[in-house]
């Protein structure tokens, strides 16, 4: 019901290039463009990958108002992470690991800030991706990009524009043997960018 | 709704009765691969024109207001799909906003109160000077004039000028009149689309604008007009006009249309798509339905107020 509003509010458009939606445990790793991102994701995913599927999100955005938990833990069941004062306790890769365990796909926004170039050039992932291709081998990591979301709720605006959003999924990726942690990240971000490229010429 | 109309949706929805179970056969017995595609293609084409005309039969029924609404709710879908495709910047954020959630609300409430002096002016001139404005105070000079631009024409295109055709109602005396009047006026320009697309594929041989649109040629424009025309005579009790003005009126509207269509497909050739979107299963979206209505509507609304004696 929520999902089916989000999408007609944010008109998205879903694309699956080079892989097919399928229930089990995976990694979408997305640009991250707008406060929307999170619940547009989640709402593009087909009802039961959705189901099965846990973004992960920064908690002191998250909390901020009882209305943001609700969403965010009773909605889109997100596991919520903390970016600051990191220790062994709260560490965001063991609850990432947490829940391919649980045998549930995970959403990830490896740049792990919301990007504001104009350029639409990627920011530097942050290593945990790489984490998790070594720690999960098995898990398929699939880039997902999202596009037009800085557009309807740019950073610091608060009034949404009625601009249609797409998602695209592209082909899945794995660690490779003896990959580095630098090639790996490189590679993730170019199959990320490269998907930009595909829709240009779509 | 007025005998007069009652007649025409019945004459429509019998027609789109008909080409449903020609499809239907059509479907279950192509043998082919390609012949179901076409099929499949022709059917969800339909699906679309049932959908259409309903609405439109709907909001007639209801009155000017529910026009208003439906026809506001089009031009928000045709701005929204504009807008889209096209490269807007931060800056343009709060112009946008406005754009979409108060500029496009008024217009149509103009159109439907309806205030002329203030609908024919307000994108024009309030429009045009207060978002140019609003964009320019952002302070984001990058591409300022085609931004500003892009904006700009989408209003005048998406929201303006297909607000005329929410207008027609005000053109005769009685409302009902009117009503049966923008019918006939939607029912003319649209089947010029479409048997422009049947004649072009009977016989289609010159291209009309290689270019812009590939599928169009002379064959199926000529066709599709005098068809198009002698529809619109023949309907002409729906209209205050005598059979040849009605004549004249639908090959007017049918060739403007027909321009509408060429520079909303250069306008998608130059930003790389092919339709505007996909909300309307086999017609892309509702941009490419309503792109000749948007050309035809004013030129019609001002033209037929000058005939019918308004004054100038």
């Amino acid at each position: 019901m929520i999902a089916l509003l989000i999408r007609l509010l944010s008109g998205v458009q879903t694309r699956w290039v080079g892989v097919e939606p399928a229930v089990r445990p995976r990694v979408y790793f997305a640009n991250h463009l707008s406060n929307l991102d999170l619940p547009v994701l989640w709402a593009a995913l087909p009802p039961a990958i959705r189901r099965r599927a846990q973004p992960v999100a920064a908690r002191d955005y998250w909390t901020m108002t009882p209305v943001h938990h609700w969403l965010a833990t009773r909605v889109f069941h997100a596991e919520l992470i903390e970016r600051k004062a990191i220790t062994h306790e709260n560490n965001p890769l063991r609850q990432m690991e947490a829940i391919i365990d649980r045998g549930n796909a995970l959403v990830i926004f490896p740049e792990g800030r919301r990007n504001t170039s104009d350029d639409g050039d990627l920011l530097p992932f942050k290593p945990g991706i790489w984490h998790l291709a070594r720690n999960r081998p098995e898990v398929e990591l699939v880039p997902t990009l999202l596009d037009n979301l800085n557009r309807i709720l740019p950073r610091g605006e608060w009034l949404p524009v009625p601009i249609m959003a797409s998602v695209t999924f592209g082909a899945p990726l794995r660690l490779g043997e003896g990959e580095s942690r630098e090639a790996f990240l490189e590679r993730c971000t170019a199959a990320l960018a490269s998907l930009a490229d595909n829709r240009e010429e779509a | 709704m007025s005998s007069d109309l009652r007649w025409f949706a019945f004459v429509i929805l019998g027609l789109l009765s008909l080409a449903t179970v020609a499809g239907v056969l059509g479907a279950w017995l192509s043998r082919s691969d390609k012949a179901r595609g076409a099929a499949a293609d022709a059917n969800s084409r339909l699906l679309a024109w049932w959908f259409l005309a309903g609405s439109i039969l709907g909001a007639a029924w209801l009155g000017q207001t529910a026009l208003a609404v439906l026809f506001g709710l089009a031009s928000f879908c045709a701005l929204r799909e504009f807008v889209s495709i096209h490269r807007t910047r931060k800056g343009d954020h709060r112009a946008l906003f406005l754009a979409f959630f108060v500029v496009l609300p008024l217009q149509y409430v103009f159109v439907a109160l309806p205030w002329y002096g203030m609908f024919t002016i307000f994108i024009p001139v309030w429009a045009f000077l207060l978002l140019t404005a609003r964009a320019a105070v952002a302070g984001d000079t990058t591409r300022f004039l085609e931004r500003i631009a892009k904006v700009q024409f989408g209003l005048l295109f998406c929201v303006y000028a297909l607000s005329h055709v929410a207008a027609i109602p005000q053109l005769t005396p009685k409302p009902e009149d009117g009503i049966a009047l923008l019918c006939w006026f939607l029912a003319v320009v649209q089947l010029s689309d479409v048997f422009q697309w049947v004649w072009g594929k009977a016989l289609g041989r010159m291209k009309l604008a290689p270019t812009l649109s590939p599928n169009k040629t002379w064959g199926g424009l000529i066709g599709g007009i005098l068809t198009a025309t002698a529809i619109g005579a023949a309907l002409y009790w729906m209209t205050p006009f005598s059979p040849g003005r009605a004549a004249a009126f639908a090959a007017g509207a049918c060739f403007l249309g027909v321009l509408g269509g060429l520079v909303m497909s250069a306008i998608k050739r130059d930003a790389g798509v092919k339709d505007w979107g996909a909300s309307l299963g086999g017609h892309g979206g509702v941009l490419d339905r309503v792109d000749g209505l948007a050309f035809a509507a004013p030129v019609f609304f001002h033209v037929a107020r000058w005939v019918l004696g308004q004054g100038l």
